[in-house]
């Protein structure tokens, strides 16, 4: 029954595509990139500065890029593999199968190319998307300020005009990466007089330009993957604008949805193997192989289900936009749902290791991988939106609840 | 497969749509309540319903049906949730016709098949006996008697088990209760020696009876299946009725959530339409978010159907899970946020939420579901 709906020649294809790539990945993927990243250190984040931690993740990440998969659904001018939404729902499946890590993970492939997709110019797109694809340059993110966190539109950087550039001043906050960053994208206010939406432009420019400087910060998982970044006076040229000058919020709600579909993920992505045998290791099971925790058991079998279930509203999430039935504002309905249970994974697994889990620094302990990932996963309900942030979305723009 | 409904299957749903949301709307139900129908559901619509062809939807066209698959039959079981229209759509057309489809030989098939797909034949599974679904606990007993067997022991919850011609009923031929092997599913005459048939008055209206069989004489010939190998028979078909179920707990589920949002437009207090007060709005979007992925895993649940019965029982046993644990949900905040007016009987919400707990029950509840989950994963 399911034959008149694809065609059968487009199946037969799909197939083709299907075994060639499972092939190619058999024969391409290095074994160690077959499981999840357990630190930064495992993820490739390209960049000038980049270094490969290891020999293997320098061989898959070159393999993938040579066939432009590290952006398979991008364009092949500007480095991507040119695959169709039903060919990269094939790659990705494949991939999935076999545990293989993304080659790179960059904020340009999750954020900033997809807006450039869209709202770039020529000129933009040729310069900026092949160099994400290769992992050559590294970005980073400067939306929020420390007055202007949920309520974003409310930023005060400022980007004056000066003949053919803009000089910009003000303070940025949160701005992951803006250390190792080589470029950032932007958000500033370019007409102050307008109302808060309608004088913000989205601009490109280098880390390394005049006057920028960052200042780590540390979080309550010891480490500083973040910054304050401060601008005193940097100039960019005004062809770096990204869009039409004072129309920046447009472009920058849009790289917000891919932002929090890419955050949405983490609700999928599991730490390599099931929660029951993890805590069956540190637990105990009895003579019918169940966990000798029965609160705990049923806590890890509800996540299961609810995972499960995310997994596949994820994956109908990608066909609805395929069939053109997507509602814009899923992604917020998904970046709530997949954070608030990434934090439940977490949960499960603070009380699945016990004391084990306690370990801050220690060889035993990976110097406090779980611990340190636990308290990592707070922010994840709170990073590219809050979920309260992303609830009020729901009621305002799918339920058009009034007021909202 | 893409997780979303082809253009035939939302033709399916438009149509049914259409025709149940005219011909029997919630006060449909209610009429039957209040009149306390003998029958429990509309024959003359069941009638309409068969030449529609939605009788045999999963009744191979061979033997008349329109041969169509799992999808499909939810496709129809969310609209019946939409407006809880009482029908023998479940026991006969997804649970019967499929174990029949499943288990029966050729003659059973050809005798039984035609007659579902043309809506003649009524005809429902027996299997739960205690208060709580576990199939393996079957403990009815059939006992070897001359060329065939004698039946004893009591069912519950057998739906529409008043008005069905035809009875599957799950029986121990072996072993005891608990274990798989054993087991036994026979076709019995309703109106054979030794059956008491009490139709019980569920709290949903809905069509539902406790069978007693006292040594009822069944001929060799009405072995469905193999004996003492149900258990994998029954998997098959508990999964396809957990699968329909939790479809139309969708169905159920997204309307209350409709019904409800509209509400929260239109009530006022302290000057106001609740729908704008933030700590109604954020439970209302949640409530949303949850529906959605529920409606995810329940499709993705019956398109493993589809693929093969026998593989999707962890997607069915999360779909039914998800299912019982959000339709809860969609109720009791559909009660609560309509206020007094969502205790009222004169208001439809409380049909929602009485149909919801008996769709719990039906073929395992939440619980169940998510220990299945857990055995299958083997923790
Ligand atoms: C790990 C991490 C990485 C980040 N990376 C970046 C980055 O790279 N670039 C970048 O620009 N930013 C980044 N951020 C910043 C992030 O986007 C902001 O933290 C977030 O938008 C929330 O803003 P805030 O911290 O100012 O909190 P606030 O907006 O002050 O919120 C405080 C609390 O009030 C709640 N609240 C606020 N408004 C409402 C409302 N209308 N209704 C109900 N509740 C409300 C919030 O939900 C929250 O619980 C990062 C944050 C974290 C934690
Ligand atoms: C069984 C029963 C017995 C009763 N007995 C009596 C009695 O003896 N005498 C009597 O006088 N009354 C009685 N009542 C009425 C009862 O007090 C009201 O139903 C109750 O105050 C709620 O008012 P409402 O029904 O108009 O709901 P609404 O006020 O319309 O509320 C609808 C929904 O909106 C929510 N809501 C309203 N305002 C806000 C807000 N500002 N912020 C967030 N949410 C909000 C409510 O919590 C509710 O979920 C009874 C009700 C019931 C159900």
């Amino acid at each position: 029954m399911t034959d008149s709906r694809t065609s059968d020649l487009e199946t037969a294809d799909l197939e083709t595509f299907r075994n060639e790539t499972r092939a190619w990945l058999e024969a391409n993927c290095p074994l160690e990139m077959r499981k999840p990243a357990t630190s930064d250190a495992d993820v490739f984040w390209g960049g000038r500065n980049a270094k490969f931690s290891s020999e293997p993740q320098r061989i898959w990440f070159e393999r993938m890029r040579d066939k432009g998969w590290t952006v398979p659904d991008w364009p092949k001018e500007y480095g991507g593999g040119g695959l169709s939404a039903a060919e990269h729902k094939v790659l990705r499946a494949e991939m999935a199968k076999i545990g293989a890590r993304p080659p790179l993970s960059s904020f340009g492939i999750w954020m900033l190319g997809p807006a450039l997709l869209k709202y770039g110019n020529d000129a933009q797109k040729k310069e900026h998307l092949p160099k994400i694809a290769a992992g050559e340059i590294r970005w980073c993110q400067g939306y929020s300020e420390p007055n202007a966190g949920s309520d974003l539109a409310s930023l005060q950087t400022r980007a004056e005009s000066d003949g053919d550039d803009f000089v910009i001043t003000g303070q940025k906050i949160w701005t992951s990466y803006a250390n190792y960053a080589d470029w950032i994208f932007c958000l500033v206010r370019t007409d102050p007089a307008a109302k808060k939406h309608d004088g913000i432009s989205f601009i490109l420019f280098d880390m390394t330009s005049k006057g920028v400087s960052t200042k780590p910060i540390l979080l309550i998982s010891g480490y500083s993957p973040f910054c304050e970044t401060f601008f005193d006076g940097v100039r960019v040229p005004k062809s770096h604008v990204v869009g039409t000058v004072n129309r920046g919020w447009d472009v920058a709600k849009y790289l917000l949805q891919h932002e929090r579909a890419m955050i949405s993920g983490m609700g999928e992505r599991g730490v390599g193997r099931p929660l029951g045998q993890i805590a069956a290791d540190s637990v105990g099971s009895d003579a019918l192989g169940r966990l000798d925790d029965a609160m705990l058991r049923g806590q890890i079998a509800s996540f299961d289900v609810d995972e499960a279930a995310l997994a596949a509203c994820a994956e109908r999430a990608v066909d609805l936009a395929k069939a053109g039935q997507a509602h814009p504002a899923f992604s917020s309905a998904m970046k709530y749902y997949g954070t608030e249970l990434n934090k439940r994974r977490y949960e499960i697994l603070m009380s699945a290791g016990g004391v084990d889990a306690l370990e801050w620094e220690s060889e035993r302990s990976k110097q406090g991988a779980r611990p340190r990932a636990w308290l990592r996963t707070k922010a994840n309900s709170i990073e590219g939106g809050t979920s309260e942030v992303m609830l009020g979305i729901v009621a305002k723009r799918i339920l058009d609840l009034p007021g909202a | 497969m893409a997780l979303v409904l082809t253009e035939e299957q939302s033709m399916l749903r438009d149509s049914a749509r259409g025709l149940i949301s005219d011909k029997a709307p919630v006060s449909h139900l209610r009429h039957l309540r209040d009149s306390k129908d003998p029958t429990g559901f509309s024959k003359e619509f069941w009638q309409s319903f068969a030449e529609m062809g939605f009788a045999g939807l999963l009744v191979p066209e061979e033997f008349g049906g329109s041969g169509l698959g799992y999808v499909e039959a939810g496709v129809v079981m969310e609209e019946i949730g939409r407006t809880l229209m009482p029908s023998p759509f479940l026991a006969t057309s997804v649970v019967a016709a499929s174990a029949l489809n499943r288990g029966g030989n050729a003659a059973q098939k050809s005798e039984y098949l035609p007659k579902i797909a043309s809506g003649s034949l009524l005809a429902t599974l027996a299997i739960d006996e205690g208060a709580k679904h576990r199939p393996l606990q079957t403990s009815l007993q059939a006992l070897r008697a001359g060329n065939g067997f004698k039946l004893s022991g009591a069912k519950a919850l057998v739906v529409d088990g008043h008005v069905a011609d035809l009875f599957i009923v799950a029986a121990r031929t072996a072993g005891s209760a608990g274990e798989r092997d054993g087991l036994t599913l026979f076709l019995v005459n309703p109106k054979a020696k030794g059956v008491a048939i009490e139709r019980t008055i569920m709290v949903d209206a809905h069509n539902a009876a406790r069978i007693e069989f006292a040594n009822v004489e069944v001929t060799a010939d009405s072995v469905l299946g193999e004996v003492d190998q149900a258990a994998s028979l029954l998997d098959g078909v508990l999964d396809i009725g957990g699968g329909a179920v939790a479809a139309e707990m969708v169905g159920l589920s997204d309307e209350v959530f409709g019904r409800t949002v509209e509400y929260l437009k239109s009530r006022k207090q302290f000057g106001k339409l609740i729908g704008e007060f933030q700590a109604l709005q954020h439970r209302a979007a949640e409530l949303y978010v949850d529906i959605e992925i529920t409606r995810a895993a329940v499709m993705k649940a019956l398109q493993a159907l589809d693929a093969d019965v026998v593989k999707a029982a962890s997607a069915v046993a999360v779909a039914k899970a998800r299912a019982g644990t959000t339709a809860t949900r969609a109720v009791q905040e559909g009660v609560q946020m309509h206020g007094g007016m969502g205790m009222t009987d004169q208001f439809d919400i409380g049909f929602f939420m009485k149909r919801a707990r008996v769709c719990e029950e039906l073929f395992g509840d939440a619980n169940y579901h998510t220990e299945q989950l857990a055995r299958a994963r083997g923790y």
